[in-house]
């Protein structure tokens, strides 16, 4: 530790922080613009400059190292006039377009500016201008905003992975871009947006939209993948405009992936919100009476067992407990939430969680990913992958589809049958697994459909000592939002209920889809009657009979569990649009016509009622970390895995009705995942 | 007067053969094997008591800068980089050595490099040198031959190997972090310190970057001794030094002379004086385009060292001196170094980035007179703004010639803004749109 007196006020600093950290140890705020905690220190803005005692010149507190008895002094007419300087420098050439700019409210430039600035300007030549970059459809770019900081080429080379932006040029003339025009490709691309302290960069959609002030702020949580990342909702009367990410250390850090910091457009599209119900064919509109009274005539004489539901990717747990309560209520066991057809069984949790948890991948030694692109699936815990590779190059390896990640891997196998060379301790990678004290296996959705795969890699993990008393190294990589969240309520075929595949090609009369959407609904016998409910006009409802309106995580308080077993609440950020209703409400009134009243009737009730079905709703934001108490693994099952293992994830950019409803999202799906077709050349 | 017995670089007009045997001839590689074996502490402490100061133009005592080096590796190889990226407008010393006398410049790298304990050593070269670089190359390749360098450094047992390296014509790249990135096959761009070069350097080991010009008298000071050394010039700025005259004296030259020898004395008795005489003398820029320019009263008595110089608010930098008479437009002049150190800026850091442009344009109206006088202090400030700011000294370097200039050169200047007051009238300035006349 470091003793050093900042403006007379002692603090203790771990050696080898910064002069910067020391300052704010002490309470006192340092201006920056290159500087950030999660970046390498660049050290050119120059704003942060400090005064130490001895120094004969200002230094960048933000990469100037403390020593031990410093004196530093932050208030000093040799900082004070430093900084103005710098001030100066930065404003002599950024365009006072403030009123134009997107940044405006929300811009370091202009907060700085207050403090720092000159009434008026003694530039009296032009002003430099640049020519604007096309980065794609996500980031819109004013390069003449720019003030050189570098924290998007950092974010993009360190963070992100990708060597995409760089620095052309030199002195006044450098500029920040993809050195030959070309899209950002990184599904992380989004959070230079946030890093840019001035208007430089902003949201290509987002463009002209709204100010800051005039938006109300929501803490939620994001649902088009499984991490849980932490987001704030930024709304304007009924509709969502923004979503940026929320700092959460354990999850997702300050980081957002694209296709959730984007599709929100997708709300505002394809919406379903009135009642639908289909009279000789077709689909025509109705009231919630008239749709309720069809599905009460329907379900009249229909045994329990002729009854399945099945639970979409994005469905809040609320809404399923009430479902799968219903269902119970009607007399059926009938139950799926595994629309991919993943061999998961609700029951031991660490047989379908993400045991390790996200923070932990930082202390692991040695990682093994089979059947998943974490890239794909899940952006922001691949950045955690890479920025563990970074610290030390954990060694990883890779089973199934070969893929372009942002990170160095070894390509061991491309099925089940590279399972057994990894027991050989001796050599290869099964060597660098064996060697580990914190071994780490990550297993995905498409490796799981495979019978016997699940029980292969538990029986793998704890032969390479991934299971120990305080270390879990076997994660299962989710994609779903709402999966762990069935499984953790048992939303799977109860004592002799049929399943995904049992319940279609007429196997049950009456279908209740839960905003299931990902799977092939041609398979639908021809005869079931189905209900839809869910938010978007998408494959489930067009195969309907009767159309539920419900709403959209962004208009809906609802508990959700991430692929670790982390249970997160997103709060209600708008209203659902025109008749849709908060979903587990539709489900509750419904109940009541047909005369199997569910047992609670506000949002504390229902959340209690999870609680009872399991304990681990009644813990929220928390998760502990654990090691393995039991090793035994689950049931083998019949069957053999065989064949490649496939991949989850086709387009990114489009995985569930939201992102496919999204303009912005079809605008990426053109850029970047379509493949150009090959035109004959004739 | 430098005693010609006393000069270091014998060959530095090529009269004679720059290669291995005319080296020979001359005195190098006489004796190395026996300086080595007197150990890397002894080499230090002969360059330290020699009072040798950096010859690139910072005048950092070199002795002392060896010894920032790891006594002890931690298994991290340690380099030497010399550095030849020789862009200093005005100046051509390392230009003149690595032409006519490389051997000097090879075997000072033998010696520095064994007493850090480098194994290997780059040469930086300024890549418009390319007759240099390939006169370097004859030489290290004449080196290999005879064994002076290689495996076994002339027969020491110490594995020494030579690299030169081209640069690709960027001034920054002479800063010597800059240089350690672009060695490394990144953009130039200076490296923030600390951690200094000694501690983390080129791929991230202990490296020292040192001068040509200072790598090779070190040879020369080792043959003969500290105390010869000391003996030359002037307390504190002691030995011998490569001074480029150039501008407008009768006959521009490099010429060796003592530490604190007078410019006056220096430029009369070398370069036949000033054209038009020494009264006809301007100004003098007696340090490379960086250094504060002197006006002729104070280039009548001051004497060309280290301390001198800083005491007039100059610096004797790489020594080339630039000489101005009368018939120069001073305002001009200094303009185009403005120019030069805009046009060279890494734009890196902000003050640097920002400030050499608008340096180079309210100078260049000032060329003209269409300024405001007020405008002359806003120029001083802002380069005091960017002074001192920066990552590197190349900001002080943009903004000190335009400080010497307005220091001297102020009646000047607001006389051209008088005179364009009165030829044209108010001036309308760039940033504000001319207004049509009603």
């Amino acid at each position: 530790m470091a003793k050093v007196t900042v403006d007379g006020i002692v603090v203790e600093v771990p050696n080898g922080s910064t002069v910067l950290q020391a300052c704010e140890l002490a309470g006192k705020e340092i201006p920056r613009f290159c500087y950030h905690e999660r970046l390498s220190i660049a050290g050119n803005c120059r704003m942060c400059l400090v005064e130490i005692e001895k120094a004969p010149k200002p230094v960048a507190s933000c990469a100037f190292p403390v020593a031990d008895n410093m004196v530093v002094k932050t208030d000093t007419p040799m900082v004070r006039n430093g900084r103005r300087g710098v001030m100066e420098f930065l404003l002599i050439n950024h365009p006072l377009d403030c009123p134009i700019c997107d940044q405006g409210g929300e811009c370091d430039l202009q907060d700085q500016a207050l403090g720092y600035g000159m009434d008026h300007t003694r530039y009296e030549e032009n002003k430099r201008a640049v020519k604007d970059k096309n980065l794609g459809p996500l980031v819109k770019t004013v390069m003449t905003r720019c003030i050189h900081c570098t924290r998007c080429i950092r974010f993009v080379t360190e963070i992100a992975g990708v060597p995409d932006l760089g620095a052309t040029s030199r002195g006044e003339s450098l500029e920040v871009g993809t050195y030959v025009e070309k899209a950002l490709g990184s599904e992380l691309s989004g959070n230079i947006i946030d890093l840019c302290p001035v208007g430089a960069l902003t949201s290509k959609p987002y463009a002209f939209v709204a100010r800051p002030w005039e938006l109300k702020k929501t803490d939620s949580v994001d649902v088009l993948d499984a991490v849980g990342t932490n987001i704030r909702i930024d709304s304007r009367g009924p509709e969502v405009l923004r979503i940026l990410p929320r700092l959460n250390e354990e999850v997702n850090e300050e980081w957002l992936a694209d296709k959730a910091r984007f599709s929100m457009d997708g709300l505002k599209r394809r919406r379903l919100d009135r009642p639908w119900v289909r009279r000789d064919g077709k689909l025509v509109q109705a009231t919630w009476g008239d749709a309720f009274t069809v599905i009460a005539e329907r379900l009249q004489g229909v045994a329990g067992e002729r009854i399945g539901a099945l639970a979409g990717d994005l469905c809040d747990a609320e809404s399923m407990v009430a479902l799968k309560d219903l269902l119970t209520a009607l007399g059926s066991a009938n139950l799926d939430c595994r629309q991919d057809g993943v061999l998961l069984q609700a029951g031991r949790r660490d047989f379908y969680t993400f045991n390790s948890t996200i923070a932990a991948i930082e202390e692991a030694d040695a990682l093994l990913l089979i059947g998943t692109n974490p890239r794909r699936e899940a952006p922001v815990i691949n950045a955690r992958i890479r920025k563990r590779w970074l610290a030390s190059k954990m060694l990883i390896g890779l089973i199934g589809e070969t893929a372009e990640l942002t990170y160095d891997f070894q390509h061991v196998g491309g099925d089940a049958g590279a399972f057994d060379g990894l027991r050989d301790a001796s050599a290869g990678f099964g060597k660098t697994l064996a060697d580990a004290n914190k071994p780490m296996v990550i297993v995905g959705q498409p490796a799981l459909r495979q019978p016997g795969v699940l029980a292969a890699v538990w029986e793998l993990a704890g032969a390479i000592g991934a299971l120990a008393g305080e270390w879990h190294g076997f994660n299962v990589l989710h994609t779903a939002a709402a999966r762990v969240g069935a499984l953790d309520l048992g939303f799977v075929p109860g004592q002799g209920g049929r399943d995904l595949a049992g319940m279609l090609n007429g196997g049950v009369d009456v279908l209740w889809l839960l905003g299931a959407d990902e799977f092939d609904t041609a398979r639908i016998g021809r005869n079931t009657f189905v209900i839809y409910q869910g938010h978007h006009g998408d494959r489930g409802a067009a195969r309907a009979d009767v159309i539920l309106p419900g709403s959209a995580y962004t208009e809906k308080s609802g508990t959700y569990v991430n692929t670790e077993g982390r249970v997160q609440r997103g709060l209600r950020a708008v209203y659902p649009p025109g008749e849709a209703r908060e979903d587990w409400t539709i489900i509750r009134a419904l109940s009541e016509v047909l005369g199997k009243t569910l047992p609670y009737d506000d949002l504390p009730g229902v959340r209690a009622r999870l609680e009872q079905v399991n304990p681990v709703f009644g813990r929220t934001n928390f998760l502990p970390r654990f090691g393995v108490s039991d090793r035994s693994g689950p049931g083998q099952g019949s069957g053999r895995a065989s064949g490649p293992f496939g991949v989850a994830i086709e387009n990114y950019y489009q995985t569930d009705p939201i992102s496919r409803a999204s303009p912005t999202m079809a605008a990426c799906t053109e850029t970047f995942a379509t493949t150009p077709l090959l035109q004959a050349a004739e | 007067m430098l005693a010609d017995r006393d000069r270091i670089f014998t060959n530095l007009y090529g009269q004679h053969d720059p290669g291995l045997a005319g080296a020979r001839a001359r005195g190098d590689w006489d004796g190395t094997a026996a300086m080595l074996a007197r150990g890397r502490d002894a080499i230090i402490e002969e360059i330290k008591q020699s009072g040798l100061r950096g010859r690139g133009g910072a005048g950092f005592p070199t002795g002392m800068k060896w010894s920032f080096m790891p006594k002890k590796s931690d298994g991290r190889p340690a380099y030497l980089v010399v550095n030849a990226d020789e862009s200093e407008p005005g100046t051509c010393k390392d230009r003149d050595i690595m032409r006519h006398d490389p051997h000097k410049l090879v075997e000072g790298c033998l010696l520095a490099s064994f007493a850090m304990g480098a194994h290997a050593c780059y040469i930086y070269i300024r890549g418009e040198f390319y007759n240099e670089a390939v006169a370097l190359d004859r030489a290290i390749d004449e080196a290999y031959e005879a064994g002076l360098i290689g495996k076994d450094a002339c027969g020491s047992g110490w594995a020494f190997d030579l690299y030169v390296h081209r640069g690709a014509g960027a001034y920054i790249c002479g800063e010597e972090t800059a240089l350690l990135e672009s060695l490394e096959g990144k953009k130039g761009m200076p490296r923030l310190k600390p951690p200094f070069p000694a501690a983390v350097g080129l791929y991230g080991c202990p490296t020292t970057v040192n001068n040509v010009e200072s790598i090779a008298v070190t040879p020369t000071i080792m043959r003969r001794g500290a105390a010869w050394f000391s003996a030359i010039g002037r307390p504190k700025n002691t030995g011998t030094k490569l001074f480029c005259i150039s501008g407008h004296v009768n006959k521009p030259c490099n010429v060796e002379e003592e530490l604190g020898i007078p410019l006056r004395e220096l430029i009369d008795t070398y370069c036949g004086g000033v054209r038009g005489g020494w009264d006809n003398l301007l100004a003098v820029i007696p340090g490379g385009s960086s250094v504060p320019l002197l006006p002729k009263s104070i280039c009548d008595t001051v004497l060309m060292d280290f301390d001198s110089l800083r005491d007039v608010k100059s610096g004797l930098g790489t020594a080339a001196v630039i000489v101005m008479d009368k018939s120069t437009d001073i305002v001009k002049a200094i303009w185009r170094l403005a120019k030069f150190y805009k046009h060279e800026s890494c734009g890196q850091c902000t003050p640097c980035r920002e400030g050499t442009g608008w340096m180079m344009r309210v100078m260049g109206r000032m060329v003209q007179g269409r300024a405001d006088v007020a405008e002359i202090d806003v120029l001083e400030q802002v380069t005091r703004q960017v002074e001192g700011h920066t990552i590197c000294a190349l900001g002080d370097a943009a903004a000190w010639p335009i400080q010497g200039l307005i220091r001297h050169f102020r009646p000047e200047m607001e006389a051209r803004i008088a005179e364009y007051k009165q030829r044209v009238g108010v001036p309308v300035l760039p940033g504000s749109l001319p207004i049509a006349a009603e």
